[in-house]
């Protein structure tokens, strides 16, 4: 199953670097606020026809509510949403071309899995012949076809997952809402899920907007993520633009694990910047712009970036010092360990099994760690 | 087993579960209340009562049967008492023949040629279904009891799914509102109707001052006021159990439906009101069963003419002291209610159980 979840769409295509292609959604500085508390604050984002777009946030972080506007649950108290050039400011419900998969599912109780699948294409106005023609593809499509003559309360948790998201795709929306769509499953049905997702939504080619708060799952996901927090959308990009070059301290630290580091800027050449840290001393790094001499910063290194050797590498290698190996936990695939600085600041790291097979680092050894300039991101916010 | 493990099980046999315990600190309460409140004999008819269903538990538990079925056998004991055995007295008058005597029937049995001879007959329901009056009443009353269910379930309906859509702070206070004409008596609330339809009423009072009209309406001793007043004295019954079971309505459920394209309107009927049948169903039957025997409104609104199968019942008693008719036509009455009753609550079930 998972050779065929290449990502061709994901990889080849897009659209989101290219600044003259249209966007399919445009959410124009959106806010809603509740009485005096702001859901949703002035949240701008373009999304391309056939991405899988997710955004991430903790809960009450306002993903929710967008996802909620885009659906025309609620309407928004600033601001415009376009869908497919349209605006949706005075477009109900249930005149969008969007449909909704409900964290809940909300799958109608008193109906049959058929009648529950069939309901959106009946209000569309379609026979009943032809509309159940069309379940029976959708129900083949998500592998419930002996099911439908079934009650909702007679399904598993995975079956009626899929049920909603049957039922939701079966109008051939142009988008996809997903709250949450494999929150209540297990880990184990949660990951062959995600790319039964990814199949589903490239067999149809329809646009998905997935609000999650897991970001295993959003990585896996999406084309794009937008990691929200207090309403606002911080950064918006592609799982490894986010996850390799964080904008800000909350990114950084929000998606994975990651070491952050005070320190100054001590000297510019060009691009390449020289920053004093309490921590690991001078550190060479490439510095974004607008950094100037003696701005505080921080630095963050990801823990599988720092290469870990018991010999000291050869002189003159940038960015190494000395560290005490204080704990260690082996989790399978990687080993990971907490590591003593110098000036007894405890960082983490993490070593791939795969290189640590024949006489790996243990406890109490001194050890150099190096990170080379391009694994350190200077973060200014 | 260690020693613990022991004490336990043996305490489990031989102490009451908590529940239990609870119910018998309340009885003994309230006998406790009721010989102090209560006039004496009422008290005595309480504190008989406790004591009966003491000693049952007492027994039950010598015998060995299981608390669970003492609790059920205690409201079984009430209903028995004050439904199955007048019933089987109805039943067994309704048998007999009227006659001047006290009690005004005659007895079930006579003493023959030849030792104790069966006297009971079917006569009076032969009676009722050979005088066109009886029909014509019991199609008449349930025709009235149910067009006041659906004017009541027309009404109660928005009110309950309002009350159920309402921020949960306002629905106690609206729930209250529903409920306060209960603090008045249900006669003097039917009497203040007659004050309000009269020909001379504050309806028509009001009516010839605006000047809408220059002859009074005729509203008292009509259908009409019949009608209103059971709408009105009922509607209650039917706004609770709706409200009951609109209040658990999953709001997601409403948007899915409005997301996959369905208008309110279709929501509604697609959606809402099927899930909401088993209070609706609650809520008629709590009108329509009330309704079919009513007696009090139809006397004191309705006209000459309104013609309710509980006032037929009233005129058999009292005024004709035909106790065996009146009896015959209670127990006729009683079926022609307890099998739809019996058919919706299956109906019920089945909601219910697909759910």
């Amino acid at each position: 199953m998972s050779s065929q979840a290449q990502p061709a769409v994901a990889a080849d295509l897009r659209p989101w670097t290219d600044p003259d292609a249209t966007p399919f959604i445009s959410v124009k500085g959106v806010s809603k606020r509740f009485g005096t508390f702001t859901a949703v604050s002035d949240v701008s984002l373009d999304i391309y026809r056939g991405e899988v777009f997710c955004l991430l946030g903790g809960s009450g972080c306002g993903k929710t509510t967008l996802l909620r506007m885009l659906a025309g649950f609620e309407s928004p108290t600033e601001g415009k949403i376009l869908i497919d050039g349209k605006d949706m400011a005075n477009v109900p419900a249930d005149r969008r071309p969007t449909n909704m998969m409900f964290q809940s599912y909300a799958l109608f109780p008193h109906m049959s899995v058929e009648k529950n699948v069939a309901y959106g294409l009946l209000r569309e106005g379609k026979s009943k012949p032809e509309a159940m023609d069309r379940v029976a593809q959708m129900l083949k499509l998500v592998k419930l076809e002996p099911y439908a003559k079934r009650k909702p309360h007679q399904l598993s948790g995975g079956q009626r997952q899929r049920v909603a998201l049957a039922r939701a795709l079966v109008k051939q929306p142009k988008v996809l809402l997903l709250d949450e769509p494999l929150g209540a499953l297990d880990k184990k049905l949660r990951e062959e899920t995600q790319f039964e997702l990814i199949r589903i939504q490239e067999t149809l080619g329809v646009t998905f907007i997935v609000v999650t708060h897991d970001q295993e799952e959003a990585m896996t996901l999406a084309t794009r993520i937008g990691v929200m927090t207090e309403g606002e959308i911080r950064q918006i990009g592609e799982p490894r633009e986010i996850y390799e070059s964080p904008n800000s301290r909350f990114v950084a630290d929000f998606i994975g694990s990651v070491n952050l580091f005070e320190g100054t800027v001590a000297s510019l050449n060009g691009a390449q910047a020289v920053v004093d840290t309490a921590d690991l001393g001078p550190v060479t790094t490439t510095a974004p712009e607008g950094v100037s001499v003696g701005q505080t910063v921080t630095l963050a290194i990801r823990p599988e970036r720092f290469a870990l050797t018991r010999a000291a590498p050869a002189e003159g290698t940038p960015n190494t010092c000395r560290a005490m190996v204080r704990d260690m936990g082996y989790g399978g695939h990687i080993s990971s360990y907490r590591l003593k600085l110098g000036n007894g600041r405890i960082v983490s790291a993490t070593q791939s099994n795969r290189l640590r097979d024949e006489d790996p680092i243990m406890w109490d050894e001194e050890i150099s760690i190096t990170f080379p300039p391009p694994v350190v991101r200077v973060l200014t916010r | 087993m260690s020693a613990g493990a022991l004490d336990r099980a043996g305490a489990g046999r031989f102490a009451l579960p908590l529940p239990l315990k609870i119910t018998f600190g309340l009885l003994v309460l309230l006998a406790a209340a009721g010989a102090v409140l209560l006039p004496q004999n009422a008290a005595l008819l309480l504190g008989g009562l406790v004591a009966a269903v003491l000693v049952a538990f007492g027994l039950g538990r010598a015998a060995g049967i299981s608390d669970r079925w003492l609790v059920i056998a205690i409201p079984m004991l009430w209903l028995f008492v004050f439904f199955l055995v007048p019933f089987l007295v109805l039943g067994r008058i309704s048998l007999s023949e009227a006659m001047i005597a006290r009690p005004p029937y005659s007895p079930l049995f006579e003493q023959g040629a030849d030792g104790w001879e069966y006297a009971g007959s079917f006569g009076n329901y032969q009676f009722l279904a050979e005088d066109p009056l009886y029909a014509s009443a019991y199609i008449s009353s349930i025709r009235i009891a149910a067009t006041s269910t659906l004017l009541a379930l027309l009404i109660g309906y928005p009110l309950a799914y309002f009350i159920a859509r309402s921020p949960e702070p306002r629905r106690s206070i609206l729930l209250l509102l529903v409920i306060l004409p209960f603090w008045t008596s249900f006669l003097l609330r039917v009497y203040a109707w007659i004050g309000l339809l009269r020909r001379d009423g504050v309806i028509n009072g009001f009516l010839m001052w605006t000047g809408i009209i220059d002859q009074p309406l005729v509203m008292l001793q009509t259908d009409f006021a019949v009608y209103l007043g059971i709408v009105y004295t009922y509607l209650p019954f039917m706004i609770l159990p709706l409200y009951a079971n609109l209040v658990k309505l999953d709001g997601a459920l409403l948007e899915a439906a409005s997301d996959l394209g369905a208008s309110p309107i279709l929501t509604f009927f697609t959606v809402t009101l099927p899930l909401s049948l088993p209070g609706i169903i609650a809520g008629s039957m709590l009108v329509f069963i009330p309704a079919i025997g009513e007696f009090v409104i139809p006397a004191l609104l309705g006209g000459p003419d309104t013609l309710m199968i509980g006032r037929v019942l009233w005129d058999e008693f009292f005024s004709a002291r035909d106790w065996p008719v009146a009896s015959a036509v209670a127990i006729v009455m009683l079926f022609l209610v307890v099998v739809p009753i019996m058919w919706l609550q299956s109906v019920q079930n089945r909601q219910e159980g697909a759910q």
